[in-house]
């Protein structure tokens, strides 16, 4: 019969489902990691953004800003690195987008579509892969952070939840640069229309400075902004809320942790819905 | 029975363009159909939905004996796709690429290495496992694209213009890869533009042109349809043009075609090279010294021109490498 292969070497029988979904995600993770590695300049590049951001900041408006009750460069400095925090995390949304609109060009994902694949592999690989960089971006960021005087103020066990949040929130975003990734076709557009949306999103918020002084207009989009929960969350886990920080009303600030998991999921699950089933109908 | 692919009424249009405008096909196991036609003719379309990337309008197909459309992942187990780009990852070396290939068609990762350094060694690429890939040559990106797409040794196996862009000796290696595994019993449809090509590999051909098939097939049976053979002679010198055309007025079956520049005649004939050497004698009795003589039969690309009313890489001169500049040296002679 034409369905006999011609060799030992036939697809195997059929694993659970959610077995071989784990499988190839590995798969195609491995395969991403590897590129990193043999592409480091990447990975450099999307780390000095984010530490020029922390000098800068630190420096340049660190005396002038005020926050909470008071205008102090030590108070700036720990008010300021969530905020920098989550803005990097948010940035893997480029590196996802690029990458698979880079696999969509090159007719990677042809291949992949041909295979009898996991449907969200390709895509979970990507993201999954994009996760491991963001962890390493923010280890060295963190490092970079406490040369420049940042400290924590609350145990360890809170300020790792802190950092599992960072992560959640990055992984979140880094499906809507998948999904920008499949809609746009090149590596270029992806890197832009991954970024250019995100300056908005991440400077009308709390992370750079304190929402309270904001218009009223400005600071109910800054309160409900879903970064800024991550940020605010942040803040407390590690200790970091200014002297004379006065808590905004809005639910999400008061709420925080819990807020910023919601938008997280939330994000999560709509955008990995959308982009697997446009993964499903892509065409080169 | 229906053959190891098989397909009925495909249709599928963007927007305005039918890019299948009701295709059917019929594939035999173990025999090679050439799927032929100029650029944006369909063929590509037809690959992708038969290969499960692209969902038709409407119509159906089985492929090794599977519901293309409801079964589409049984449908990738016993297939191998091999496209117009070489669809590998760059940055992997030659083992790796294999290697993740092999793991998601649910390989063990052993027998996936194992089955990656059989497929080197037989692609010749053994050399240069561990580079990356974009260190290859372009022939070398061509044959380890192929050998991804025959990791599981599918019995059935589509190569979407799989010689476009190489040059002539790698792709007489490519060909012989292909007759190797033809041999091995695998069914193979294959897209190009290239008539050679389709002559050489494939037992059938359907040529295609705005997404439907015009034509179908052995490429003896097209030969015959077009027309018969035809004796080509070029004199040495102008003056005896008008004496080699009385000969040839006495064998010839129709019009004789001069072409004063190139001192080039051609008639229709029948009778094969028997006549060709009656031809020959008398020119010589006659003292005509010719520089060239031969026998034509038509060729594929007079067959294609003949259906479609142009020539198969007019759509493609953009793309010229040095085969089709010489083709089309070729076909502005005539």
């Amino acid at each position: 019969m034409t369905t006999t292969p011609t060799s030992e070497f036939a697809p195997r029988a059929r694993r659970g489902a959610i077995a071989q979904s784990v499988v190839d995600s590995l798969v195609v993770a491995r395969r991403n990691l590897i590129r990193m590695i043999r592409i480091p300049e990447m990975v450099i590049f999307g780390l000095i953004q984010p530490i020029m951001f922390v000098v800068l900041f630190t420096y340049v408006f660190g005396g002038s800003i005020k926050v909470g009750g008071t205008i102090s460069p030590q108070a700036y400095r720990e008010f300021l690195m969530a905020g920098i925090f989550a803005q990097t995390v948010t940035f893997a949304t480029a590196g996802a987008g690029a990458g698979i609109a880079d696999d969509m060009h090159k007719g990677l994902i042809d291949r992949f579509r041909s295979l009898p694949m996991a449907r969200g592999a390709v895509l979970t690989g990507r993201t999954l892969a994009d996760l491991v960089q963001t962890a390493l971006t923010l280890v060295v960021l963190a490092g970079v952070a406490l040369i420049v005087g940042w400290r924590t103020h609350e145990n360890i066990g809170k300020v790792l939840l802190g950092f599992l949040l960072l992560l959640l929130l990055g992984y979140a975003f880094s499906w809507i640069g998948a999904l920008i990734g499949l809609i746009v076709r090149t590596p270029e557009a992806a890197t832009s229309g991954g970024l250019i949306w995100l300056f908005p999103l991440t400077f009308i918020s709390n992370a750079f400075v304190d929402a309270n002084q904001m218009p009223a207009f400005l600071r109910h989009i800054a309160e409900w902004n879903p970064f800024s929960a991550t940020v605010q969350a942040c803040r407390e886990l590690f200790g970091n809320l200014p002297p004379g920080f006065v808590t905004p009303d809005a639910w999400p600030m008061r709420h925080p942790i819990l807020a910023s998991v919601i938008w997280s999921v939330v994000i999560l699950v709509v955008f990995r819905t959308l982009a697997v089933r446009k993964y499903r109908s892509a065409t080169a | 029975m229906p053959g190891a692919i098989y397909a009925e009424g495909l249709v599928k249009t963007f927007g305005d363009v039918r890019a299948l405008d009701g295709v059917d096909l019929d594939v035999p196991e173990g025999t090679v159909l050439g799927l032929l036609g100029p650029n944006g003719a369909g063929k590509t379309t037809a690959v992708r939905v038969l290969t499960t990337l692209l969902r038709p309008d409407s119509g159906q197909a089985v492929v090794a004996g599977v519901d293309v459309l409801k079964y589409p992942n049984e449908v990738r187990r016993s297939i191998g796709l091999s496209g117009q780009f070489a669809a590998v990852d760059e940055y992997l070396t030659g083992r790796e690429n294999l290697r993740m290939v092999g793991q998601l068609y649910q390989m063990s990762g052993r027998d996936a290495k194992k089955r990656a350094d059989q497929l080197l060694e037989r692609f010749n690429l053994a050399d240069a496992a561990d580079r990356t890939a974009k260190t290859y040559s372009g022939g070398m990106r061509r044959r380890l694209d192929l050998a991804a797409a025959l990791v599981v040794s599918p019995p059935v196996m589509f190569m979407d213009e799989p010689t476009t862009g190489l040059d002539p000796r790698n792709r007489q290696q490519l060909w012989e890869v292909i007759q190797d595994l033809v041999a091995g019993g695998t069914t193979l449809l294959l897209t190009t533009q290239y008539l050679e090509e389709a002559d050489h590999l494939a037992h059938d051909i359907c040529v295609i042109d705005h997404g439907k098939v015009i034509a179908r097939g052995t490429s003896d049976q097209l030969k015959a349809r077009t027309g018969g053979e035809r004796v080509e002679v070029v004199v040495h010198q102008s003056d005896q043009i008008e004496p080699a055309r009385s000969v040839l007025a006495a064998y010839g079956k129709g019009e004789i075609a001069v072409s004063p520049h190139t001192r080039k005649l051609t008639v229709p004939v029948t009778g094969g090279a028997k006549l060709l050497a009656e031809v020959i004698r008398d020119l010589d009795t006659r003292g005509v010294e010719i520089d060239d003589i031969g026998l034509r039969r038509p060729t594929l690309d007079d067959v294609f021109i003949s259906l479609t009313g142009h020539a198969a890489e007019q759509a493609k001169a953009d793309e010229a490498g040095p085969t089709e500049a010489d083709r089309g040296r070729k076909e502005s002679e005539r």
